[in-house]
């Protein structure tokens, strides 16, 4: 009895380390069973709202509006407008931005080479946000060219306020982690105060401005959706062909470049793709914190560090992860979600950060 | 042997900033040469392999790979022709040995489909080639530094590249590793034709290991010949500064062949 109580936990941990072999060794299916989750996910968080609708009634009205099928099931107005208007452009606004800040987040570590970098946490988001409230208190009042005003203005925020973190975590002799977050910090500073110089000069707007800091998908619209899905995913992809490049950097500038990494162009386009993605995300939803940082992390403990794998999955589970958080949010009674990711998230950087070390040797 | 040389750096003054380091450096390898660069600390060797190696441009003069200038070539152009394992690399993810090792074979793979069998199989070749089998599936966090040197040297084995440059491959490996290490780079070189161009601080080694040592002092090649007319006593004395003792007779002062008799 006791020996084979003792044999059961030895040959546990055994039994873990093996499970992980299998699910390291296989991405595809992991990628596969991610996306999975993320469209049933997207089922419930459709089906789920303050207004009942049955789940018949919503997939009645889903497949009218997109193939014209009639399923015999009766609905209101309403229920059609609740669910095609404002149930799934949220959904599906919270999965791009999930996408996009979740490749961010894996470009921005790769890139830095720092577990701890993502768009929240070097200011890359605030960039862009400071860009999108400064596109807010312009005075254009035609909704098109002030929409395509502020994803030109937050992409400009951040690309500037990830250069500037970038040049600036280098030059120093510090390590890299107290670098990178002191950079961070700095620069996050000089971004809250150029915030909350909008916000004080807004005027009408400063509610808009607000609800833009706190993040969240109340405000989502197919328009809205029609300008961030094709730059996240292009930008998306963009990254997802430099895996070559990212994966050299693991080894190090130098060695990047042994390994015939052109380091000085790979960095200029990582840093405009990654800045793009987290622009877009940003100016549909605000800023929304540590999705970022947690997930690439989570898939690389699990899954190793090849950037193709990373970026992929990192996308998928950053999508699901949102819309879960969104999901959460709303059954909580519609508190922002970037509440919710906080909440979440605050825990596990701190975590992190006490187990992080700035490298590793080889 | 062929005539056609694998390196020629002509007249290359080499340096950082406003400092020069290297000054009218002269050197010709040809293609399946073994060579030693030693010297004193700080005399630039590292300098002339990052010169080699294209991470730095010299001030003046020239540097060829195989006849072409190296600035004509792409990084992944020389990626392909040219391996180097660097004295250490630092990562910022945990990492299993066998991934690592994959890196090697970046410049080879495909941007859009990523490594294929052929890929799979040039890493398992290194891995197994460098002794690291045992280790697959471990953490190298967990390695200590020697198993982390041999992960750097099987990187550059699975990158087959004709030529391969190495910073100091031995500094943290014990005798037995050290001898392992040198027997390998002997390997490469005449079963697979490698030249093979390694900075080392042990004379014992390069003598021993190498029929060609480049000495590199007072800021230029002082020396570049066979083991015995480069380093002398009185040369080592006026390098280094230390007072040697060379043994007339035993192995370390019968260097190996460059190539097997065939």
């Amino acid at each position: 009895m006791t020996v084979s109580t003792g044999a059961a936990i030895r040959s546990s941990p055994q039994a873990t380390d093996r499970a992980r072999d299998v699910v390291r060794r296989h991405p595809r299916a992991v990628f596969g069973g991610s996306l999975v989750l993320l469209a049933v996910l997207s089922v419930i968080a459709v089906g789920i709202g303050s207004v009942p609708i049955a789940p018949s009634e919503t997939l009645a009205i889903v497949l009218h509006r997109l193939f014209g099928l009639q399923l015999g099931i009766a609905w209101t107005p309403a229920s059609d407008a609740i669910v095609w208007d404002l149930r799934i452009p949220r959904v599906i606004t919270a999965a791009v931005v999930g996408v996009a800040l979740a490749v961010a987040g894996a470009t921005f570590q790769g890139l830095l080479r720092n577990p701890l970098a993502d768009p929240y946490v070097l200011g890359t988001a605030s960039g862009a946000g400071l860009g999108a409230a400064i596109a807010l208190i312009l005075p254009i009042r035609v909704v098109a060219l002030q929409f395509g005003l502020l994803h030109a203005l937050a992409f400009v925020g951040a690309l500037a306020s990830m250069t500037v973190v970038y040049r600036l975590s280098r030059l120093s002799a510090w390590s890299g982690l107290t670098n990178l977050l002191l950079t961070g910090y700095a620069v996050g500073s000089l971004l809250a105060a150029g915030l909350a110089m909008a916000m004080y000069l807004s005027g009408a707007s400063l509610r808009e401005i607000f609800a833009f800091l706190l993040g969240g998908f109340e405000r989502a619209s197919w328009t809205r959706l029609t300008l961030a899905v094709p730059l996240v995913a292009i930008g998306s992809a963009g990254i997802l062909l430099r895996a070559r490049a990212l994966n050299g950097l693991l080894l190090g500038e130098e060695a990047a470049a042994h390994l015939g990494v052109d380091v000085a162009r790979e960095r200029v386009i990582l840093l405009a793709l990654g800045s793009l993605v987290t622009a877009a995300a940003v100016a549909v939803s605000g800023l929304i914190g540590f999705v970022g940082l947690v997930v690439p992390h989570v898939v690389r403990l699990t899954m190793g560090p090849n950037a193709r794998v990373v970026v992929p999955l990192s996308a998928a589970v950053g999508a699901g992860l949102l819309v879960a958080a969104d999901l959460l949010a709303r059954l909580l009674g519609d508190v922002p979600v970037g509440v919710v990711t906080a909440i979440i998230g605050a825990p596990l950087f701190l975590l992190l950060l006490r187990r992080t070390q700035s490298g590793y040797e080889l | 042997m062929s005539a056609r040389p694998a390196i020629e750096l002509r007249d290359a003054t080499l340096g950082y900033g406003a400092r020069d380091i290297l000054g009218g450096a002269n050197l010709v390898v040809a293609e399946g040469e073994r060579l030693a660069l030693v010297g004193p600390n700080g005399a630039g060797k590292s300098t002339l392999l990052r010169a080699i190696a294209g991470l730095l441009v010299p001030r003046a003069g020239d540097v060829r790979l195989g006849g072409t200038p190296l600035a004509a070539l792409s990084r992944e152009g020389v990626a392909r022709r040219l391996a180097v394992v660097p004295q250490l690399a630092t990562l910022p993810f945990s990492a299993r040995v066998e991934e690592v090792v994959a890196l090697g074979r970046l410049p080879h793979e495909d941007p859009l489909r990523g490594p294929d069998a052929a890929d799979r199989a040039a890493v398992a070749a290194a891995m197994d080639r460098v002794g690291l089998g045992r280790l697959m599936g471990r953490d190298v966090r967990e390695l200590s530094l020697g198993e982390r040197q041999l992960v750097l040297v099987a990187v550059a084995i699975a990158q087959s590249a004709p030529i391969v440059l190495l910073d100091e491959p031995t500094v943290h490996l014990d005798i037995r590793h050290q001898v392992e290490v040198m027997e390998l780079l002997v390997d490469l070189n005449q079963r697979d034709g490698t030249t093979v161009i390694a900075v080392l601080h042990d004379l014992n080694l390069a003598v021993r290991y190498f029929p060609r040592i480049v000495l590199v002092a007072h800021g230029r090649i002082e020396a570049d010949g066979r083991p015995a007319e480069v380093l002398s006593g009185d040369r080592i004395r006026d390098v280094f500064d230390v007072d040697p003792s060379i043994l007339p007779v035993g192995p370390w002062t019968q260097p190996l062949p460059e190539r097997a008799p065939a």
